[in-house]
């Protein structure tokens, strides 16, 4: 599939910062699954800073914006040609090894409930593959999407309690459980194409991948009950949500600050 | 259980050889010039203003460390040995930072279990893949040995991170010349004043590629609350370079610039006091007030280096530390000129039955734990802190490890009664960048209290001068 995305991003401050500093993760993946064929990053009145791939194979540009500052708007658009791999990270080039991933960070720490439905679902499992499905089935059974029900900083455990979260909260649940089982998790941000008023899907998306031995990382999305295909546009990793932001800033100034969002993905067929 | 110990000063009846001169020194001295001598240096320490503890030892930040004049002193012989150790150990922590952010040879060679390294609270995952310049980690690399024996030292740990204490070594060396310098008449010494120009050449030569010119050096101090501010501001002094703080850098274009009078400077080396996690909001913990929002995708991009480079504490784990032996032979080709103390990894099921059936013969210590807090002194310890410590180990065995108890050397040391033996440690600092540096000395750490194996300032612990004469 050929996705088209247009992404803008705006802060505004209640009152004029001295300046802002962002870290952003913004550009696509590089790995078998996709290309991007245009792309284009661009903090408005910013100054761009230094780039370079992370040790987990990730685009990272640093951007300043000098004070005094109202409003700050990151713009991202490009085309990216896609393959439905079913979930396989196939060619990615990283340094990180899964072995990083292992343990939980504060929003992935397991609780006993967490530690219950991991068990439970790995039970009858064949092998790891299997297993690493049924747990992101447990999952998506679980936690109900519902917008509004969490916030940015829930945690797994409190998801599951509540039986209610979005796709952050998907990801958080699944990582913890796939600990348990003693799988190596990670966090991972991006886009999602939606062709149709489907419900459970948002444009700026996140999912999980976990490490099956022999067949490397595989990406499970909980909250939509399948693995990232030809829809899915990968950008960041991370052991979670704060981790994997594609967008990490901070306003040095007295002023609070609001957020304005608005993601678009469309697609043409080949 | 009687230990022998080693006295660095007697065998016996006999004077060694290093001290011959310290011993008349000693014996021509009398009390009351010694008490007023001993004033006069609290005196000056006082007014320096030195009253820090040091790294990570906890206690009351304005106490005055007791100074204890009667110096420690090696021969050249000695020290050579030291050197060949010390720089050894910091060459192959160094390699290992390389290889555990780059392809992890040691752990593919099954020489080092992954899970210690990869799994380690100190391994950095945000620069696994970043090499910085001359591909060196920790610049200055502090390492804590203990003597047993005429031939017998052993490290203790090894600090790879920002190891303090350096300015007792040099204030003591200052107040003892000022104070006798007729003994350094008397003593052919080896100097240890070149240690700052030294420290600024180090941090000058890991410059990143993209510094033009002259690189500037700074030290980034958490502030004035620190306890070991002192230090940081003594250093920039003798150095030459600028003491700041977060909020007087800040990152644009790719580069990290200092605010000046005359506009923005542009920084090449940071030489930081504060840790990993509070360097950047942006890349660690995002509540820190103290580092600059955006100083890892500098960094990270080749813009500024950073002395030592963040993830750098991955190597002086307590639970790393074992392999050091195993790094040397790894990277080097070579067997240890130091040895480590035998240690005994308590969340190791046989090491535990071994560790609880000679609890009281061992130290047992946390392994993230220092200042000697949460340690237990087996030898030392009653039958009821035994029992207690016992059921510590027992609810969480991976956090501890033991040793045995080892008969620290002692030096004579000036106490209320005269002059007593009292055991000490020792703590040089070795520098790497372009070079391996070595000034000839370090920080003597000695127990006061009578019996005492705990150096530590928090527990009742000293400085001393430490001397290396020149042959």
């Amino acid at each position: 599939m050929i996705l088209t995305v247009s992404h803008a991003t705006t802060y505004r401050y209640s009152a004029p910062m001295r300046g802002a500093v962002q870290s952003l993760r913004l550009t696509p993946s590089r790995f078998d699954g996709q290309a991007a064929r245009e792309w284009q990053v661009e903090v408005e009145g910013g100054i761009r800073g230094g780039s370079f791939r992370d040790g987990a194979g990730d685009r990272v540009e640093g951007w300043s914006v000098r004070g005094p500052v109202r409003e700050v708007t990151v713009r991202v658009s490009g085309q990216v040609e896609t393959r439905d791999l079913h979930g396989v990270l196939a060619g990615h080039r990283e340094t990180v090894p899964a072995e990083a991933y292992l343990c939980a960070s504060t929003p992935t720490e397991p609780d006993a409930a967490l530690v219950a439905l991991a068990q439970e679902a790995a039970a009858g499992a064949s092998d790891a593959l299997d297993r690493a499905h049924l747990l992101a089935a447990a999952v998506r059974a679980a936690i109900a999407y519902r917008p509004g029900a969490t916030h940015a900083h829930t945690t797994a455990a409190e998801a599951l309690a509540l039986g209610e979260g979005v796709c952050q909260d998907h990801a958080h649940a699944l990582i913890a459980s796939a600990h348990v089982a003693g799988f190596a998790a990670r966090y991972v941000s991006g886009y999602l194409f939606s062709d149709a008023a489907a419900g459970a899907q948002e444009a700026a998306h996140a999912w999980a991948e976990i490490w099956v031995n022999g067949l490397g990382w595989i990406g499970f999305d909980a909250a939509n009950a399948c693995c990232p295909d030809d829809r899915y546009i990968r950008l960041g990793s991370g052991r979670d949500a704060q981790e994997a932001a594609p967008i990490k800033g901070l306003a040095m100034g007295p002023g609070s600050e609001s957020l304005e969002v608005a993601v678009a993905v469309g697609a043409s067929q080949q | 259980m009687a230990i022998e110990f080693f006295n660095e000063m007697y065998q016996g009846s006999q004077v060694r050889a290093p001290y011959a001169r310290l011993e008349d020194w000693m014996r021509a001295m009398p009390a009351e010039f010694r008490q007023m001598k001993q004033a006069e240096a609290e005196a000056l320490f006082r007014r320096i203003g030195i009253t820090f503890a040091v790294y990570g030892e906890g206690g009351d930040p304005d106490r005055l460390i007791p100074f204890d004049m009667f110096p420690r002193v090696f021969t050249q012989v000695e020290w050579h040995r030291l050197e060949r150790g010390i720089k050894q150990r910091a060459r192959a922590l160094n390699a290992f930072l390389l290889d555990v952010y780059g392809r992890g040879e040691i752990i593919r060679a099954g020489r080092i279990p992954a899970r210690l390294v990869y799994q380690n609270a100190a391994y950095e995952r945000a620069v696994a893949g970043f090499t910085p310049p001359r591909g060196v980690y920790s610049h200055i690399v502090g390492i804590d040995l203990v003597r047993t024996g005429p031939d017998d030292f052993f490290v203790l740990e090894d600090n790879c991170r920002t190891p303090s204490g350096v300015s007792y070594m040099l204030e003591n060396r200052e107040i003892m010349m000022r104070m006798f310098p007729a003994l350094f008449r008397e003593n052919r010494i080896e100097p240890v004043d070149g240690y700052p120009d030294l420290l600024r050449r180090t941090l000058a030569s890991v410059a990143p590629a993209k510094c033009e010119g002259e690189p500037v050096v700074v030290i980034l101090t958490p502030g004035h609350f620190n306890s070991a501010y002192y230090e940081h501001s003594f250093l920039a002094d003798l150095m030459g370079v600028e003491l700041v703080e977060g909020a007087d850098l800040f990152v644009e274009g790719g580069f990290v610039w200092m605010r000046t009078t005359e506009g923005p400077k542009k920084v090449d080396v940071i030489y930081r006091r504060i840790d990993d996690a509070y360097l950047d909001p942006l890349c660690f913990r995002p509540d820190s007030m103290l580092g600059i929002a955006g100083l890892m995708d500098v960094y990270r991009s080749g813009g500024v280096s950073i002395a030592s480079a963040p993830g750098a504490g991955v190597a002086d784990d307590k639970a790393i530390y074992t392999f050091v032996p195993e790094m040397i032979r790894f990277y080097l080709g070579e067997e240890p000129v130091l040895q480590n103390v035998p240690t005994w990894q308590c969340g190791k099921p046989d090491d535990l039955g071994h560790v609880l059936d000679h609890l009281a013969e061992l130290v047992v210590k946390e392994v993230h734990g220092s200042g000697g807090y949460g340690m237990l002194v087996g030898p030392r310890s009653s039958a009821a802190q035994l029992e207690a410590f016992r059921a510590r180990v027992i609810a969480n065995p991976g956090n501890y490890i033991a040793q045995p108890t080892l008969a620290l050397s002692t030096t004579p040391t000036f106490v209320n009664e005269g002059i007593a033996p009292r055991h000490v440690d020792l703590r040089p600092y070795c520098l790497v960048g372009e070079r391996i540096e070595l000034v000839p000395g370090g920080l003597t750490r000695v127990a006061l209290t009578d019996g005492s194996l705990v150096v530590n300032s928090s527990q009742g612990g000293g400085v001393k001068d430490t001397w290396v004469l020149a042959e």
